[in-house]
């Protein structure tokens, strides 16, 4: 029993309800004070949890309520290191926002800081926990807080469409998930991961209605993780948040999402459907590429530098999805990297997103045009934050992506890294443009490709744009150094090895017992990454800055480029930027759309 | 065991569903999502369901009674508790989008698109 376990949730949702408790009476210092307190103290008892967990799988049974003969009734918290590094990048996203929002977002109201806590709180449990239904809890208690933030300034048209879009697309998102633990609920009679696994390891039955549950399941938690076609959302929601909330949408919520399908899989599905693990992996790793080039291609068609950064994150939620979707330990270890680096650098972005804002009162790259030519601090950030995530080697994602591609290619799928690379191109490209026409000024005033959203109201002035500026530097520093901190690679291979040891799991679980060792191999190196990871680094890197320029100066092609870029790209283009249409009724319709497809695969594949 | 709750429970959440997708109403497609939510209430209660099963309450009842499944009445009521949040905040929304807008159409709140 691991005391320690419960805290990274208990604390910050405490210390909300305290801040709630208080208001309108405790001197708003004080509040502030508390806020932070509890963020820091759920991000380093989460900390904690994480090294204890590289030992075993760290256990709480709520209530004492432990398993009896393999039968588990109690709720049980099942912390393993990847769960427990999740729960500490979501509440130290969490801190990292209430520092940067001391003095943004104060005139709003204090109900900011409880969301948040609420927010980052909730997905900590969401990582941490071992019991299915309680996933589900976890689930809904931080889609309400994300809807009330995305939604914050209700006194703008625009946030209201946003959170709509979001509330009522992840609500039928939510609805699918419970269907689906009723159906895995009815056939092993249990609601805990490791129990249900093990039920169904040893009933043999593999047949429609578990794979209609895994359709309900995976649909569900696919549309948190804003995957084509259930991505639409997240555009949307991403543009009307504030800055610091879109850190959270980011840099947590999206990948929780990731890290449930995760989950889900080795925990319960692996060793049942293991037969069938080449279509599942075929699947998931067309959504994961379908997904990336997507969401870059969008990326490229915004100039809302918001709703960018959003369609930026669906293209490395795809990649993400991609490394588990390999289900294998080194693509889900390059996965968990990739949540790392992107996390920070991601929400760096956003944090300066929120800068620009408050100095230029716009966040619109070409309205922006050359406006910050004097904010160098933010040019810096944006640089550095978009050159971070194209893969570069040494750089930021660069761990992730060659952890992606070792495993890739020890699977015998070569052509899975160069379109994952075409992809993080393309959305760095978009990046790279946006910077260059806002910062230097370079590029046309105008551009025809680009779609027009509605404006979002300035901040107020007493933020203090120093302090925002460091935080959004430590966000950016922590993601770039992410590839070379030492020993990281070597514990990440290790956490996904143990991740997807599902027989060792349910005896750690259901009977308590201790793990066994480390199995010794030659654990993956970042010095010694392939010659193709850094082709593919160095490739992304000429992406993203050919399609930048191209973007910027295209008309400068000769005529006869131009035409044919048009006739070949156009209607491709308008049909995308047609399908997000930014009406809730469609978004729905194409969700209800990919359950059918994705059913109907797996209901004529896995059998 | 009858197969007509589940049938019944995949037919309101169609139903639910084809609701909120055609919906031009907020209010109205938040009540669409909870006749989608009510099909999860049908499929737990099909699922705990024993024939000839007393409630199960246990107090003064002897042991091996037939009872039906508590644990997913308890599923169910967490869910009610849950959703409802979801949807008072939907409709919350709803009521703001008619203060600045005037309409509570979905369809027209479209300035967000591309």
């Amino acid at each position: 029993m691991n005391l320690v376990l419960p805290l990274p949730v208990a604390i910050p949702l405490l210390t909300a309800a305290f801040l709630v408790l208080t208001d309108h009476v405790a001197p708003r210092p004080l509040q502030d004070a508390v806020g932070i307190a509890g963020a820091a103290g759920g991000t380093a008892t989460s900390l904690i949890v994480m090294v204890q967990a590289q030992a075993g799988e760290q256990l709480h049974w709520f209530g004492g309520w432990q398993p009896r003969h393999g039968l588990a009734i109690g709720i049980a918290f099942a912390a393993d290191p990847l769960g427990a590094g999740m729960a500490s990048l979501a509440t130290g996203l969490s801190l990292l926002v209430l520092v940067y929002s001391l003095t943004y977002m104060r005139e709003e109201s204090r109900i900011f800081d409880v969301l948040v806590l609420v927010f980052g709180g909730a997905m900590a449990g969401f990582a941490l926990t071992g019991d299915l239904f309680n996933m589900f809890v976890w689930f809904e208690l931080m889609g309400v807080a994300a809807y009330a933030l995305a939604g914050f300034k209700v006194e703008e048209l625009g946030p209201i469409q946003g959170a709509v879009n979001f509330a009522v697309s992840n609500t039928f998102g939510a609805y699918l998930i419970l269907l689906g633990i009723g159906l895995l609920y009815a056939r092993t009679g249990a609601l805990n991961l490791a129990h249900i696994g093990h039920a169904l390891t040893v009933s043999h039955k593999v047949d429609g209605l578990v794979v209609v549950a895994l359709t309900l399941l995976a649909v569900g938690f696919l549309v948190k993780a804003a995957i084509v076609p259930f991505h639409f959302w997240l555009a949307d929601a991403h543009a009307v948040a504030p800055a610091p909330v879109c850190v959270l949408f980011s840099g947590a919520m999206v990948e929780i999402g990731l890290i449930a399908i995760a989950r889900l899989y080795w925990t319960i599905f692996a060793t049942p459907l293991g037969a069938h693990h080449l279509e599942l992996r075929g699947t998931l790793i067309w959504l994961g590429v379908v997904t990336a080039l997507v969401g870059a291609v969008m990326a490229f068609l915004q100039r809302h530098l918001k709703r960018m950064l959003a369609y930026s994150t669906i293209c490395h939620a795809g990649i993400m999805l991609a490394g588990i979707g390999l289900l294998g330990s080194k693509g889900l270890a390059g996965a968990a990297n990739l949540v790392l680096s992107h996390g920070f650098l991601k929400g760096g972005l956003f944090l300066v997103c929120g800068l620009v804002l408050l100095q230029l009162k716009d966040i619109d790259e070409l309205r922006l045009h050359g406006a910050g030519k004097g904010l160098s601090a933010g040019a810096v950030l944006w640089a550095a934050g978009s050159f971070g995530l194209v893969g570069f080697p040494f750089v930021g994602a660069f761990l992730g992506h060659s952890l992606v591609d070792e495993g890739a290619s020890a699977t015998g799928i070569e052509w899975l890294q160069p379109l994952l690379m075409v992809a993080a191109g393309v959305s760095a490209a978009a990046l790279f443009r946006a910077g260059a026409r806002v910062f230097l000024g370079w590029g046309p005033r105008d551009d025809d490709l680009l779609t027009e959203e509605p404006p979002e109201s300035p901040s107020e002035q007493t933020a203090n744009a120093p302090l925002m500026a460091s935080v959004a530097a430590v966000a950016i520093v922590l993601g770039l150094v992410a590839s070379v901190v030492p020993g990281l690679e070597q514990r990440t291979e290790a956490a996904a090895d143990r991740f997807g040891d599902q027989p060792a799991y349910v005896q750690r679980v259901l009977h308590g017992k201790p793990l066994p060792g480390p199995s010794h191999r030659e654990p993956f190196s970042v010095k010694n990454a392939p010659g193709s990871s850094w082709g593919f680094g160095i490739g992304s890197l000429v992406i993203a800055v050919g399609g930048a320029a191209f973007g910027l100066w295209r008309r400068r092609l000769p005529m006869l480029a131009r035409d044919a870029a048009d006739r070949w790209l156009g209607p491709g283009v308008n049909v995308l930027k047609a399908a997000h249409s930014g009406i809730v009724g469609d978004y729905l319709l194409w969700i209800a759309f990919g359950t059918a497809v994705l059913g109907g695969v797996w209901a004529l594949t896995l059998r | 065991m009858s197969i007509l709750p589940y049938l019944c429970a995949g037919w309101i959440c169609l139903v639910g569903l084809y609701g909120a997708i055609t919906s031009r109403n907020l209010i109205h497609q938040a009540l669409c999502l909870t006749v989608m939510q009510s099909s999860t209430y049908l499929l737990l209660l099909a699922i705990g369901y024993v024939k000839g099963g007393a409630p199960p309450i246990f107090k003064g009842v002897k042991l091996g009674t037939k009872a039906v499944d508590p644990v997913v009445q308890a599923l169910t009521l967490t869910d009610i508790v849950v959703s409802v949040t979801v949807i008072a905040l939907i409709l919350a929304l709803g009521l703001d989008a008619h203060k600045d807008a005037e309409s509570i159409d979905p369809d027209e709140l479209v300035g967000l698109h591309g």
